[in-house]
């Protein structure tokens, strides 16, 4: 990969970081709050089905963790392994593929 | 030896826990993503899993994975603060701070889990 590719790879890394900083904070604190007096499904459906918000929410979640958790595997596994070309970039572009269904998923299966 | 030096400074540490738990998350979220699915196929099956999530032993890998998301998250932001910002003398206060708010947040977690 160029040095062109590979700066913007880290630019893309820092940024959906920064994105991600954001997220995780509002999502610690909320399920740090949500497991009080136990979980029901009854209970978390209630409060987020039909949240636009909190949808949106977890779409931009979902998109910066798409974008920062492949680049990151790459970057160990090419630190720690003999792993290299182009191999190593079609799996982990298929890790975030698999990323962004389940996420998607996900999501609309609790907010939707 | 140079080698070993490095490997008792408070940055490596800093440096593999990022690693070690950016990781884990990639190895967890899949698995995350797939029980929150569970709710497409109604309320019943949601409960069906978290009522397996109930186990003392999940609840303590629950907390763990608290910790990790937090430790990934002030790492990150330690990291963040030294390239973008130059911040390079408290390098060693921001890794205590990173430890001690990931400690801090598992244990609100665990201690919630019986509030009720």
């Amino acid at each position: 990969m160029s040095v062109r590719s590979e700066t913007r790879l880290w630019l893309a890394q820092r940024a959906s970081a920064a994105v991600l900083a954001l997220c995780v904070i509002v999502h610690l604190a909320t399920m740090v709050y949500a497991v009080r007096g136990g979980l029901s499904a009854a209970e978390i459906l209630s409060r987020t089905r039909g949240s636009s918000a909190w949808l949106a929410f977890y779409l931009l979640f979902v998109a910066a963790v798409v974008i920062h958790a492949p680049i990151g595997l790459r970057a160990v596994l090419r630190e720690m392994t003999t792993w290299r070309g182009r191999s190593l970039d079609f799996a982990v572009v298929l890790f975030g593929i698999l990323l962004a269904a389940l996420g998607l998923r996900a999501a609309l299966a609790v907010f939707a | 030896m140079i080698a070993a030096a490095h490997r008792t400074h408070r940055g490596y540490a800093a440096f593999v826990i990022h690693r070690l738990s950016g990781v884990g998350l990639a190895a967890f979220l899949p698995l995350h993503f797939l029980a929150l699915g569970t709710a497409l196929n109604g309320e019943a099956a949601l409960d069906d899993f978290l009522r397996w999530t109930a186990h003392p032993l999940l609840k303590a890998a629950e907390t763990a994975l608290v910790v990790l998301l937090t430790a990934h998250l002030t790492g990150g932001l330690r990291l963040l603060a030294l390239e973008l910002l130059g911040w390079r003398d408290w390098q060693k206060t921001a890794v205590a701070m990173s430890g001690g708010v990931s400690l801090a947040a598992g244990l609100m977690f665990l201690l919630n889990l019986g509030v009720p």
